[in-house]
């Protein structure tokens, strides 16, 4: 076990209330069967899966729903064995509030498997590729909060340092903390495996110093691996040390520079969940179809971190903890600094429900729904930035829709933790402004790549266009040329003919001539006044032809 | 002296004349720069409410001075801002005589069971978003429709309809919190 002085530290930070004295005094305890599991299509970021069971159609636990050859996806799976009774829109956990496309299934309490083979040991032998589809197909994400699929993070090899997360800095959430403590082996075993897939060095396991019984789980379950792989590395309670940018800078003292990734600086970031939920699917081929989810608050009976199949409705859960208590406030999903409340606990738990936090009225974070004061500019939310920038520079400009002075301070680098806002004395919902502003930054992006599109679009159809009436004009042309030539042809034709008919005749005549140039008879011997005479007639004839010319 | 002074004087003229026909060909400017700027900030919908056929030609009147920079309904204050800034004039209202600004974004569904197949819209529409052969049913393709209505006025059955763009998961926005505008006024 690694002191802290070897520590790193970020700029900013918040020392919080923890709170999680409340949920993780219990052991984590299996959610009961339910009759009906409404599986969100599409649970993590990316592109949404492709279905590939019907309505009616009976499906066994563990047995893939909807599948996807993209790459930046991840397949879902059924949680239980049963009937697909409906493939609809359901509501989801979401901000909005909407409904997405889900499948939903009919226990049918048999809990029967789907044929499973899994490769476990044998790891050891495989390579990179072929266990990176293990994970792809187990639909395994991220399970800290970002839902990223695990398996693209992992598409990087010959990475030196692998971080296991188990910070969990959030108040009130410990579903990490009591997986540490109870399921340690199977998380050491799960990082052995990533550490295979992208060949690093070493890994370095991070939880902060308030979880003194996951530590020590951990701890033992190292000490029976004598690889030398695993460090735990325990660092100083403070929020947002669990945020993979910061704990990077914790850990290693090197920053994650903008618009670049983890793996660019040779550190790669799992959560203990994660690298858990990857042993299952190694060792047991079981898809990701549960996960741990704190529940947590005032506001509910028995707290506790239970074990629940993705798909369960929130209120069943709810309901195996006690029910709400009488001063129930206000359901949030997540932890109360980047959570988001929902209106209605008929949603399901999805691969990203980490937490259930039902609030009391009593407790520290009502919902801000008044309208703030304005900023004072104190700059409280400058000092407390873990990402080192300028909160109130960006709500200035984000509350004025000023976009391109926004991006300019590096809006999109902000990791949402919650710090600026929970500091604020104007009590500024500083992240919503941001999430906005994000949101109608991206929409305009999305705009301009439509329009430029449109555009291109137009250009070639205008392209079309003009090929075609020129086309039609050449066609034309050509047309009304050969119609031309033909006739001049015939012209031409008609000329020659005539030529030819006047040289034939010419010819003819001329022929006719010598042949019928006989010598006129008595010519010869003629005597002086024949001669006389005929000279006579031709002087006559010659007058007549003068008289007749003129 | 003055012969080698108007030789000179001559060879650095033939050597300028030959580098700046040299540059006119090597540099040459393709099209005129302002036009591609303004076209960039359009929203390409190709409707004509500006009343010039499509959006690079508004671009190329409003580059030559012919037309103002609020004739753009589709683009909005937005677009009329951005043209403001690009081409340094007072920001103006949009003029109503060429439309209104749409507050939520649309698209055009045609009704297939009463469509007769005559191929007009095919013809209007600006950016090839609809699908179909003369006497075969016609669709359009949802992502690549502007909104721009053009196909519509043609329909000689009226089966193509004005539709909201879905909004789904992906296209949610956060909304803006209460109180967004007692924000501080820049100044």
């Amino acid at each position: 076990m690694d002191s802290s002085t070897q520590l790193h530290h970020f700029h900013g930070g918040l020392h919080l209330e923890g709170h999680k004295k409340i949920s993780s005094q219990s052991a984590i305890t299996p959610c009961k069967p339910q009759k009906l599991y409404v599986v969100p299509v599409q649970q993590h970021i990316g592109a949404a899966g492709e279905i590939i069971v019907e309505k009616g159609q009976h499906v066994l636990k563990g047995q893939m729903l909807a599948t996807t050859k993209i790459l930046l996806s991840a397949p879902v799976h059924s949680p239980v064995s049963g009937t697909v009774v409906d493939i609809g829109k359901h509501a989801v956990p979401h901000p909005s509030g909407m409904e997405a496309d889900c499948i939903i299934i009919e226990n049918d309490f048999q809990d029967e498997w789907v044929a499973r083979k899994p490769v476990a040991e044998n790891y050891h032998q495989m390579n990179s590729h072929d266990l990176r589809n293990i994970v792809r197909n187990a639909g395994i994400v991220g399970l800290g909060g970002a839902v990223f699929p695990a398996a693209i993070k992992q598409t990087e090899t010959n990475i030196h340092t692998l971080i296991l997360n188990g910070v969990e800095c959030e108040p009130y959430i410990t579903c990490d903390d009591r997986l540490m403590q109870e399921r340690a082996r199977e998380i050491i075993s799960g990082a052995d495996i990533i550490g295979h897939i992208i060949k690093a060095r070493e890994c370095i396991i991070a939880i902060e110093d308030n979880k003194p019984e996951a530590i020590a789980a951990m701890q033992v379950a190292i000490d029976e691996d004598d690889t030398g792989f695993f460090q735990i590395k325990v660092i100083p309670t403070k929020y947002p040390s669990g945020s993979e940018r910061q704990l990077i800078k914790i850990i290693t003292g090197k920053e994650v520079p903008i618009n670049s990734l983890p793996a660019d600086i040779d550190v790669l970031c799992h959560n203990v969940g994660t690298a858990y939920a990857i042993h299952q699917a190694v060792f047991k081929d079981e898809p990701l179809i549960s996960r741990i989810v704190t529940i947590t608050g005032n506001g509910v009976k028995q707290p506790q971190n239970m074990e629940v199949p993705i798909g369960s409705y929130i209120a069943d859960c709810i309901a195996q903890c006690g029910g709400y208590s009488d001063n129930a406030s206000c359901m949030i999903v997540g932890g109360p600094m980047m959570g988001y409340s929902i209106h209605s606990d008929q949603v399901p738990v999805v691969k990203a429900s980490n937490c259930l936090l039902v609030t009391s009225n009593d407790e520290i974070y009502p919902a801000n729904t008044e309208a703030h004061l304005p900023c004072i500019r104190c700059a409280k939310c400058v000092e407390v930035c873990p990402a080192k920038l300028l909160p109130q520079q960006i709500y200035w400009y984000a509350s004025t829709q000023n976009f391109e002075r926004v991006t300019e301070y590096h809006l999109f680098d902000c990791i949402e933790c919650g710090c600026c806002s929970y500091v604020c004395p104007s009590q500024i919902p500083l992240v919503q402004y941001y999430r906005s502003a994000k949101s109608k930054i991206w929409e305009m992006e999305a705009d301009q790549k439509k329009s430029n599109n449109a555009r291109k679009r137009h250009e070639a159809r205008q392209h079309r266009l003009d090929e075609q009436k020129r086309e039609r004009e050449e066609r034309l042309r050509q047309k009304r040329e050969m119609l031309n030539s033909k006739k001049g042809k015939t012209e031409e034709n008609e000329i020659d003919v005539k030529k030819a008919a006047i040289a034939e005749a010419l010819a003819r005549v001329k022929q006719k001539k010598e042949t019928q140039a006989i010598q006129p008879k008595n010519t010869d011997n003629l005597n002086a006044e024949q001669q006389r005479q005929i000279e006579e007639a031709d002087q006559r004839r010659k007058a007549m032809k003068r008289e007749h010319d003129e | 002296m003055l012969t080698i002074v108007i030789v000179l004087l001559a060879i650095i003229a033939a050597i300028f004349g030959v580098l700046l026909g040299y540059s006119a060909i090597r540099f040459k400017v393709e099209g005129d720069p302002i036009v591609d700027k303004i076209d960039a900030l359009l929203p390409q919908t190709q409707c004509g409410q500006c009343t010039y056929p499509g959006c690079r030609p508004y671009a190329e009147a409003i580059a030559n001075g012919e037309a103002d920079i609020n004739q753009c309904p589709p683009g909005g204050e937005t677009t009329i801002i951005a043209l403001a800034d690009l081409l340094g004039v007072e920001v103006k209202p949009l003029n109503a005589e060429h439309g209104e600004a749409k507050e939520i974004k649309t698209v055009v569904v045609i009704d297939e069971q009463t469509c007769i197949g005559c191929t007009l819209c095919i013809q209007a529409c600006p950016v090839d978003a609809i699908l179909g052969a003369a006497k075969h049913m016609h669709t359009v393709i949802a992502s690549e429709c502007t909104g721009c209505n053009l196909c519509i006025p043609p329909c000689p059955v009226d089966c193509i309809h004005i539709v909201p763009i879905a909004q789904n998961m992906n296209n949610w926005k956060w909304p803006e919190p209460d109180g967004g505008h007692a924000a501080p006024k820049a100044g």
